[in-house]
């Protein structure tokens, strides 16, 4: 039974450390599939926990936390996008630079106001969003395996775990069932036949910007917000590098980004489970090598090893329109 | 607005005016972030001016941060010439750490100027190493060498964290570093060279590795502009289809030029283990691989624009810290977000106001001659 | 319009680039099967046999460009513009999109073929307006005219340029290509069973309308493109076949040189200065280089000397390339290959976009080369500058060489009616 229960804690975890990871990748497919480089999900991320967990403390309710979490991502997609659709300047380093201006400007505006060395005051009860009980779980957990199933596993969750999972499928719908997703894959693609099918190129690279900054900003608040109560420095610790990965990984589709993040969330979960723990034969693993494998598997991906990944043809390059 | 003819544009407006204003820019919008945080911009330029030239401990401390922006600058610049965002500067740097480290302490026994050869020339092999494979798989896959490096930045730290932890440390001590590399081995420092004249000044990380840090600048001013293999990489980097044309092949430059890069990345090694801690420390690349980046793009990738750049960025640490002491509501990641607001302009939008510079002194200089 | 670069996104469905832009609604359900009634009946209507749902990387190019054309009927086109649509097509692709256009035609659409192959033309078309150098020269019924008239209107009366050309004694066959074929990027055979010999001291002139191969063969013949089957002799010796081929920095060390068809995609790194680009290919030998470092002061005294004697203005070797105009461009590259004393030369479009001073010059000094002994392959498509300065003229029409001539009282008739595709 403990056993079981070991399970059951394991799947727990994966489940709420890839939920910002699942988040952040389906932000980056939207941008990336409209022919946007997004390497800025890390400093996006970071900026929505900041948002959400003062804007929380300041106006006592999560929900407009997020909210304002949600306003600071989209304004940050539209920085981003200001740089590099209109302005045509470098996306690479339009995303370094917001990049690094977050972070700094996350804890050092968090250090000037609270004074705490880029912590954020702990929100209390009602400014953090709490565990939600599915309704009946208490009543059936004793039931055998599916009780353990539903009181364990399914319930007890962040709102934002369950919103994660919903989101995946909806995205899937969104880009693959609408012709807004027809045409965001397009311009992705082949911006001219996009445009000679008398569609706004620009326009659509910055709709597609605006839904990604909406999700990864959940991605942040869930950080800040649900698991923690509070913003701390460089919180994101690199998810938002992970989410990269997660999406070349799931080669820039919904369901195989999902299978990605919830392979990265597993291999954290037991890290941490492992450690110190002696495994037959093989000994302690180090700590540092599982944390190190979902980049590997990255590069053994990028490399081709493990089937193409196939960036959407037009990535990264500025449409120019010819008169 | 008509467009400027880019013949008629003076190269003092596109290479000095334009970044300077993107500069001026950056700092304002910086003097903002500092306002928001609450307190004075102009009080907080004075102590900068002061923490970084005012003292001469400080202006040392200066220096230091300069070396370093310099090596990574400078990485940068030269994997940009062939068009190749390096993005890897801190792992190339971390794994050039080790090579330094690995080299001084197996060959102690060689005197010790042989000793600083053999190890500078083991942090360029070492961060070449590491650069080597991102550029093996650009050049023959086409994997992206902006994830490629992203990626190995973590997977040298989770290595030399392992590393530190498990296999090199100091099992003397409790944090994870490796034990002291013997004194003799130790780069002269700032202090010792005052010294020298009988002046006694206080501790600074400042080491010969400046002086390293200027003969890597003219070796890549010299390698990119003054030899064939220069030549070819930038041909490649500007026209690959026309570098096919003329016989030069573009997968043997991205991989040149990318180890070069990772080895330049990897001479911060050097100054942080040889010059000033004399260990390896976890973390020792502190971010300093990023702002090369910054570095770089101010510097518009020339060795004549890094060093100027390194050193304002030099200042801006420097005097940052000077202002983190003083001013309690300002921590140093103010400064970091600092460092992105540049980038931001240095980098991403420095066409933003580019035309109507360029048009204004076109206009100018078209006035003056009618006159 | 069916451009001759399709507007297709290669990983979506037909079905998908068709409705692109044009889906009716947001979410496909209804409309998308209404869609697909229609586009099925467009299809039968006007024998397109295409399957809707196969991907576009899928399809052969011939199929492509029926996706184009119902695209196109699908949004309501009446009128259709084809920009040359059977450059890439094999001949009986070609005999079935002309089915498809005649019964477009005869359904009431108008059709506007772009073309320069006169067959077509007289086979296909009811109506025939003729452009010249930006200029319409001619209008006519297609039952009024004939291939020759066309030809003729098509080619123009030729200027010839007075030119100082002895009669040379030409040498040895220098270099050989053995029936050569290569495929394009795109895996589309674009030189098909091609012979050439070309003797020392002289110019073999290749005429023939853009588009017909003429790119890829150079390409091959200087070492940047792979042959499919065939070979390439260079003084006896092979230098290329369907295993293996000479880069162009061993071609050049046996005696090729080449001036690209596209200087500033291929010829120059515009963003280089002048002498960067004046010893571009032959920068790593002497005396421009010595152990890998590069000589400048000879390297810019030799730039002088060479923009002095090919009058590149203005005279600065320190001036980037993109400040020069077209003209001095093409000198800086004609200079530069020409300065070897090539045993073979290939020149591609000499004097596109060049002034008319420097025109005379460049055909001057290509005169020069062949007194000289070099072997000289002049890929043009002006007639004048073919005929002005060739010894021997060859045609290339839809990959193949369809004739050779020397150079002595052909007609542009004639070529105009080999570069038509006329036998």
């Amino acid at each position: 039974m403990e056993f079981l229960s070991d399970i059951a804690s394991l799947i727990n975890s994966t489940l709420r450390i890839s939920t910002p990871l699942v988040f952040a990748a389906m932000a980056g497919i939207f941008a990336e599939r409209s022919g946007v480089i997004d390497f800025s999900l890390e400093g996006k991320m970071l900026m929505a926990a900041f948002v959400a967990a003062v804007g929380s403390y300041f106006l006592g309710n999560p929900w407009l936390g997020l909210l304002l979490a949600i306003i600071a991502c989209v304004s940050l997609s539209m920085l981003h996008g200001f740089a590099s659709v209109t302005y045509k300047g470098d996306q690479v380093v339009s995303c370094v630079a917001i990049n690094i201006l977050i972070i700094g400007l996350t804890t050092a505006l968090a250090a000037a106001w609270f004074g705490q060395a880029g912590l954020t005051p702990t929100l209390n009860e009602d400014q953090r969003f709490l565990e939600v009980n599915l309704p009946f779980a208490e009543s059936l957990r004793d039931v055998p395996i599916v009780g353990t199933i539903y009181s364990d596993i399914l319930s007890g969750h962040y709102i934002f775990v369950y919103l994660a999972y919903l989101t995946v499928p909806l995205v899937f719908w969104v880009v693959f069932k609408t012709s807004f997703g027809l045409r965001l894959r397009a311009v992705g693609e082949n911006p001219s036949a996009v445009d000679t099918a008398g569609i706004n190129v620009f326009a659509m690279r910055y709709k597609a910007l605006a839904i990604n900054g909406v999700l990864i900003a959940f991605a942040g608040a869930h950080l800040s917000t649900a698991v923690n109560a509070n913003f701390f420095r460089e919180m994101s610790a690199g998810r938002g590098y992970l989410a990269l990965a997660a999406m070349i990984f799931g080669k820039w589709h919904p369901k195989t980004a999902l299978v990605a993040c919830l392979l990265f969330g597993f291999t954290d979960a037991l890290q941490i489970r492992l450690q110190g723990v002696e495994l037959p034969a093989i000994g302690e693993i180090p700590v540092q090598l599982i944390q190190a494998l979902p980049y590997v598997l990255t590069v053994v991906l990028l490399a081709g090893f493990v089937g193409k990944a196939i960036a959407p043809n037009a990535i990264g390059q500025p449409y120019i329109k010819e008169r | 607005m008509a467009t400027v003819d880019k013949s008629k544009v003076p190269w003092w407006v596109s290479n000095l005016i334009v970044p300077l204003i993107n500069l001026i820019l950056a700092l304002f919008v910086s003097g903002l972030f500092i306002f928001i945080a609450g307190e004075n911009p102009f009080e907080a330029v004075r102590l900068i001016i002061y923490g970084s030239f005012g003292y001469i401990e400080g202006f040392a401390y200066t220096l230091y941060y300069t070396t370093n922006f310099i090596f990574t600058g400078l990485a940068f610049a030269v994997a940009f010439h062939c068009r190749l965002f390096n993005i890897g500067g801190e792992g190339q740097a971390y794994i050039g750490g080790l090579g330094v480290f690995l080299v001084a302490i197996n060959f102690s026994f060689l005197p010790v100027p042989i000793v600083w050869l053999l190890a500078v020339m083991g942090a360029v092999v070492f961060g070449a190493a590491w650069a080597f494979i991102p550029a093996y798989l650009q050049a023959t896959r086409g994997s992206h060498v902006v994830i490629t490096t992203i990626m190995f930045n973590f997977i040298a730290a989770s290595l030399m964290v392992f590393l530190l932890v498990d296999i090199i440390r100091d099992t003397t001590q409790m944090g994870p570093h490796t034990i002291a590399l013997p004194e003799e081995q130790w780069f002269p420092s700032f202090e010792d060279f005052a010294a020298l004249f009988g002046i006694k000044i206080r501790y600074s990380p400042l080491n010969i590795s400046f002086l390293l840090a200027i003969a890597a600048s003219v070796f890549v001013w010299f390698l990119v502009w003054k030899t064939r293999w220069g030549y070819e990489m930038r041909a490649v980097g500007h026209n690959t289809q026309a570098a096919i044309y003329a016989g030069i092949s573009p997968y043997k430059n991205i991989i040149i030029a990318m180890c070069i890069s990772g080895g330049l990345a990897g001479l911060l090694g050097v100054n942080e283990i040889l010059g000033v801690h004399h260990k390896i420390v976890a973390g020792f690349p502190a971010g300093y691989g990023f702002t090369g980046i910054a570095v770089a793009l101010m510097g518009r990738n020339h060795p004549i624009g890094i060093f100027p750049a390194a050193f304002l960025f030099g200042i801006l640490y420097q005097g940052g810290s000077e202002v983190t002491f003083d001013m309690p509501n300002i921590t140093r990641y103010m400064f970091v977000a600092v460092q992105g607001v540049i980038i931001l302009f240095s980098g991403a939008l420095e066409n933003l106001f580019r035309p109507q510079i360029e048009n204004f002194f076109v206009n100018r200089l078209n006035l003056k001659a009618k006159a | 319009m069916v451009h001759q670069h399709f507007m297709l996104v290669e990983n979506f469905t037909v079905l998908e680039n068709i409705i692109l832009g044009f889906e009716g609604e947001l979410v496909f359900g209804k409309n998308l099967e209404k869609a697909k009634k229609d586009l099925k009946n467009l299809c039968d209507t006007y024998k397109l046999n295409i399957d809707l749902n196969s991907t576009i990387s899928d399809l052969s190019v011939g199929f492509r460009q029926r996706v184009e054309i119902l695209k196109s009927l699908y949004r309501g086109a009446e009128i259709l513009i084809l920009d040359e649509p059977t450059g890439v097509l094999t001949p009986q692709e070609v005999d079935e999109l002309f089915k498809i256009l005649r019964s477009l035609n005869e359904e009431g659409k108008t059709i506007v073929l772009i073309t320069h192959k006169l067959i077509e033309i007289m086979d296909l078309t009811s109506e025939v307006s003729v452009m010249r150098q930006g200029e319409m020269v001619g209008h006519t019924k297609t039952k009024d005219t004939n291939k020759e008239q066309l030809a003729e209107m098509m080619v123009g009366r030729s200027v010839l340029l007075r030119l100082e050309k002895s009669q040379v004694k030409t040498g040895d066959v220098v270099f050989k290509v053995e029936d050569l074929t290569v495929k394009d990027d795109l895996d589309v055979i674009r030189v098909k069973n091609v012979n050439l010999n070309i003797r020392a001291g002289e110019i073999l002139g290749l005429a023939g309308v853009t588009g017909n191969g003429q790119t890829e063969l150079l390409e091959a013949l200087s070492g940047i493109r792979k042959v499919e089957s065939g070979e390439i002799y260079l003084d006896g010796k092979k230098v290329s076949d369907s295993q293996n081929f000479l880069d162009p920095r061993e071609l050049k060390e046996k005696g090729l040189a080449h001036v690209p068809e596209d200087r500033q995609r291929m010829g120059l790194v515009t963003d280089f200065k002048a002498y960067e680009n004046l010893i571009f290919g032959y920068h790593d030998q002497k005396p421009f280089s010595k152990s890998s470092i590069l000589n400048h002061r000879d390297i810019i005294a030799h730039s002088k000397k060479i923009m002095e004697e090919y009058d590149v203005r203005p005279q600065s070797p320190n001036l980037i390339t993109s400040n020069f105009s077209g003209g001095n461009q093409q000198k800086i590259i004609l200079s530069r290959e020409l300065n070897e004393n090539p045993k073979v030369l290939l020149v591609g479009q000499p004097t596109r976009g060049v002034d008319i001073g420097a025109i005379e010059f460049i055909h001057q000094r290509l005169i020069d080369m062949r007194d000289r002994g070099a072997a000289i392959l002049l890929v043009s498509v002006e007639l004048d500058e073919v005929l002005s300065l060739s010894d021997r003229i060859v045609v290339m029409f839809d990959g193949k060489i369809v004739g050779e001539k020397e150079n002595n009282n052909v007609t542009d008739r004639e070529l105009g009616l080999l570069m038509a595709g006329v036998v």
